[in-house]
């Protein structure tokens, strides 16, 4: 597996530490490489087959393809086969489909849910990042129609998927987006590799349950001179087994710096006849490496746990996903309004924080620093206890923004309250054990 | 138009003159389009290339744990279930066929309990009984296995004497003829007597006791599984060294490894699912690799799924935001969370949902054998949903 330190590339670096990269010196730099925070350009010294050198060293593992030019989406990119080994990057892009049957109203409805899609959880804007177009007409013009249609009507990146060249074709002469183009076959990969150079568009390859077929059509797009190539092994919802052993396969490969193979992987559960079965494939997908997913169904009991899985699998593990700890508002507060505390964990906060906006409520919040745990977490491990609580109330000197000395804490912190009151000198009042308790527990308990 | 791509696709095509730079990017794409393909060159082209396949070999390997015994080894049990015995990432069969599927416990509570309303509607008329609760789970549901927990022996909830948590798992063993596990209530003070004393009862019948933990005895736990011949299960909190810890301990007692599954605690999907991901990804990997600490089954209380909020809650507190039907959203979110922790290398799964269930079995039947398959391409022609 091909890991880099900073260590590796500081190695090739001027080490002249001049700072003209933004960077404090060139050690910096390299770790901000690392980080992808940073590009090898932003260093003025780094030039020719030199750089071209640093670039496929520090190029990763899973070639990155951007597809979409008004809202750009990035596949691929991945250093590591498992999350725990560093991180994953590029959080797997879905796109919801439609096809060129579809009448006008189900298609502009379909691609207005893609649009305006956006779903809060943990603080984090949770977005769908495509419209893919299926070109189930077979016929060219009334394709085109239909991928002009749906380019007018959203920003978001588009997939144009037919089997025929001539429907990728007419479609790409009615969207110059940088759409994807799916898929160029072992048939097909001359014409359809021609329009991914003419057009300069990422193209997908695909094969049907037969990976050195897939790979022979990867080879000969790349022959042409194309770069941007992502894989579809062809998804049969009747037999995951195939699929996933095939993105194992794939990925594994990957990892072993096959420069063929390299490339992300399409997933697409839109393929399943019934729509808890597909949530149960895209899951599956999600979880074993799928870069883009083509998704289907609409009804948020689908989408959401799929979303939620993929937030958690793309969450960065070197990083506790924590907030700021300290005093905020909510609403318009007085000095009379109540004062909750939470901790800074940044599922606790936001889920605390969503359920006093949710309900229109004027409160205070302190947010304790816990280290970035959550409040059962916290005080079962020491991160929260009655001393460090004494301490942020005396920090944020909350003293003068309320004028009553009442505290609602957790109800999963009530272990913490007989000393908290006695230490402080605030009377402690124990909260309902979830969040969502919170409004009506003001009713009855706030004067 | 990347006219310096082209050229390079182009620079040796022999019929090509390509000493005119004046040439506009439009005349280019034309000129391109009507190569003739015999004469390009050699370089690009379609070549029948072999995707050789990936193998990586383990040292290691995961023992297997048999649960139940039949009348022909002493027990009761009409037969027994078996877990383990892994040699590569589960479902990875282009490697190695492991010889084991996933099985799915039911929980059963020996006092009603409060549960959301797509797991309610199943459960509704037996909570009383625990036994017909437990032979619901097997005669209608499918269950592999059940757990009785015995939750009411809490002194803070009822404080159940010991000797009526061991009638309960005795009717329970009459009830139903699948393996069992037994489960206490959490309180550290009083599970390992309650866990002793019904280890003692269930004497041949080879169940699991769930659980020995580092915040109580586990001593007790342990020996009684050793005395009565049953497994054990090994829970520790979302941290892996805790895990090693733990089961070094067991395995310095005498437990063997054939006898015991671990349980790292598993956190609902959007609540944390993704530390069960990864340390059972990082357990099973390092069974494989040869880690002799941590080379047993793993065993999830996938429950806990139902703790998140998406899965229990009716609707969203959001004001103007909806989250679905209920009574798909809710079974999706246990059967996500148990496929999840499937494919990083879970075992056993403690489940609750019928529905769940369904869906999780049938990922894995599939997971785990040949079914047929159409062409992949029917999905572009509109076939499906
Ligand atoms: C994920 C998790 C972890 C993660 C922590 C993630 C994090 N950043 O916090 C990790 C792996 C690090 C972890 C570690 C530990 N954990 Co832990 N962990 C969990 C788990 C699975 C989920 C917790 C969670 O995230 N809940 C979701 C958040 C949003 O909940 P919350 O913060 O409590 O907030 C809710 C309420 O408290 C309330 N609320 C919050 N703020 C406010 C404010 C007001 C005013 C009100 C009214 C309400 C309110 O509403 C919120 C929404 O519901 C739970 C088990 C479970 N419950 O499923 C165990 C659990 C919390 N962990 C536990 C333990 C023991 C530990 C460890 C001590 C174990 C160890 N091996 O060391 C350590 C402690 C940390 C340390 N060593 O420093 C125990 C705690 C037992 C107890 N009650 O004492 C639990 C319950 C597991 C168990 N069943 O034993 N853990
Ligand atoms: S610009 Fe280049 S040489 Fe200067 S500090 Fe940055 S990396 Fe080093």
């Amino acid at each position: 597996m091909k890991r880099l330190g900073p260590l590796d590339l500081y190695r090739h670096l001027p080490k002249t530490n001049c700072g003209e990269c933004g960077e404090k010196t060139c050690m910096a730099f390299a770790s901000q490489i690392i980080e992808r925070t940073v590009k090898l350009t932003d260093c003025p010294y780094l030039k020719g087959s030199h750089l071209e050198a640093l670039i496929k060293m520090t190029s990763p593992a899973v070639r990155q393809v951007v597809f979409g030019k008004k809202s750009p989406v990035k596949i691929g990119g991945e250093d590591v086969l498992y999350r725990h080994e560093l991180t994953y990057f590029n959080e797997t892009a879905i796109a919801i489909d439609v096809d060129d049957r579809m009448t006008d109203d189900e298609l502009l409805e379909r691609v207005a849910y893609v649009t305006n899609f956006s779903h809060e959880r943990i603080g984090q804007e949770l977005t769908l990042q495509a419209v893919a177009i299926k070109n189930v007409s077979q016929d060219p013009a009334v394709f085109a129609e239909c991928v002009q249609k749906v380019a007018a009507k959203t920003d978001k990146a588009l997939i144009v998927c037919s089997f025929l060249p001539e429907s990728l074709e007419a479609a790409l002469s009615v969207c110059d987006d940088n759409p994807l183009l799916y898929a160029a076959t072992k048939d097909t990969w001359e014409q359809v590799g021609g329009l991914a150079m003419k057009y300069d568009c990422p193209v997908v390859a695909f094969a049907d349950n037969n990976l050195s077929e897939l790979k022979s059509v990867v080879h000969a797009l790349q022959s042409m001179g194309l770069k941007d190539i992502a894989v579809d092994p062809g998804i049969h919802p009747e037999n995951l087994s195939a699929t996933v052993n095939e993105f194992v396969e794939i990925r594994r490969v990957s990892m072993n710096e096959d420069d063929t193979m390299n490339c992300p992987i399409i997933g697409i559960p839109a393929a399943c006849t019934n729509p808890m079965e597909e949530v149960m494939s895209a899951a599956l997908m999600i979880d074993r490496f799928a870069d883009l997913l083509i998704f289907h169904t609409t009804d948020m009991y689908a989408v959401l746990p799929v979303i939620t899985l993929r937030q958690n699998i793309y969450t960065d593990p070197r990083r506790p996903v924590s907030v700021d700890a300290g005093l905020r508002t909510f609403g318009t507060p007085t000095k009379e309004s109540p004062l909750l505390a939470t901790t800074n964990f940044a599922l606790t906060y936001y889920t605390v924080a969503s359920d006093i906006e949710s309900s229109g409520l004027n409160a205070y919040l302190l947010v304790f620093d816990t280290e970035g745990l959550g409040v059962e977490a916290s005080v079962a491990g020491g991160q929260l206890d009655a001393y460090k609580a004494k301490e942020a109330i005396e920090k944020t000197q909350v003293k003068d923004v309320v004028s009553h000395k009442k505290i609602i804490i957790p109800g999963m912190a009530a272990r913490i309250s007989g000393e908290l009151e006695q230490i402080s000198g605030w009377e402690v009042l124990v909260g309902p054990r979830d969040s969502s308790g919170i409004p009506e527990f003001l009713n009855k308990r706030w004067n | 138009m990347d006219i310096e791509r082209l050229l390079k696709v182009l620079g040796d095509a022999e019929e090509l003159e390509l000493e005119n730079v004046d040439i506009l990017a439009e005349e280019l794409e034309l000129v391109m389009t009507s190569v003739p393909r015999p004469q390009l060159p050699v370089r690009v082209g379609y070549k029948d290339l072999s995707f050789e396949k990936p193998l990586e070999e383990f040292p290691g390997g995961v023992s297997v744990v048999r649960f139940g015994n039949t009348s022909q080894d002493g027990g009761t049990r009409s037969h027994s279930v078996f877990v383990g015995g892994e040699k590569t990432m589960p479902f990875y069969r282009f490697e190695a066929e492991n010889p084991y599927n996933p099985v799915v416990a039911f929980d059963v509570f020996d006092m009603p309990i409060g549960l959301a309303k797509p797991v309610k509607i199943h459960y509704q008329e037996v909570m009383e009984d625990p036994a017909e609760w437990a032979k619901l789970c097997v005669d209608k549901y499918g269950a592999d296995m059940v757990t009785i927990h015995l939750i009411s022996t809490d002194p803070t909830i009822k404080d159940t004497p010991v000797s009526e948590a061991v009638k309960t798992v005795e009717e329970v063993l009459q009830a139903v003829k699948v393996p069992i596990i037994i489960g206490g209530s959490g309180n550290p003070d009083k599970d390992p007597e309650v866990l002793e004393k019904a280890a003692e009862a269930a004497e041949g019948e080879r169940v699991m006791l769930n659980s020995a933990s580092l915040n109580l005895d586990y001593k007790r736990v342990a020996k009684a599984a050793m005395d009565y011949g049953h497994v054990v299960l090994s829970w520790t909190q979302l941290d892996i060294n805790d895990q090693k810890t733990l089961n070094r301990h067991l395995f310095g007692m005498g437990v063997q490894k054939e006898d015991m599954l671990i349980d790292p605690t598993t956190a609902a999907l959007g609540y944390g699912l993704e530390y069960s991901f990864s340390i059972m990804e990082r357990m099973r990997l390092a069974a494989l690799k040869g880690d002799k600490d941590l080379q047993c089954p793993i065993a999830s209380g996938t429950t806990n799924a139902w703790g998140a909020r998406e899965a229990w809650m009716k609707e969203s507190p959001v004001e103007g935001e909806t989250w679905g039907d209920r009574m798909k959203r809710g079974p999706l979110w246990e059967a996500v969370s148990a496929l999840s922790l499937a494919l990083a290398g879970c075992d056993m799964f403690m489940m609750m949902c019928p529905t769940s269930v369904a869906l999780f079995k049938e990922m894995i039947s599939q997971l785990t054998g040949d079914p047929d398959m159409r062409p992949a391409s029917t999905w572009l022609m509109g076939v499906g949903q």
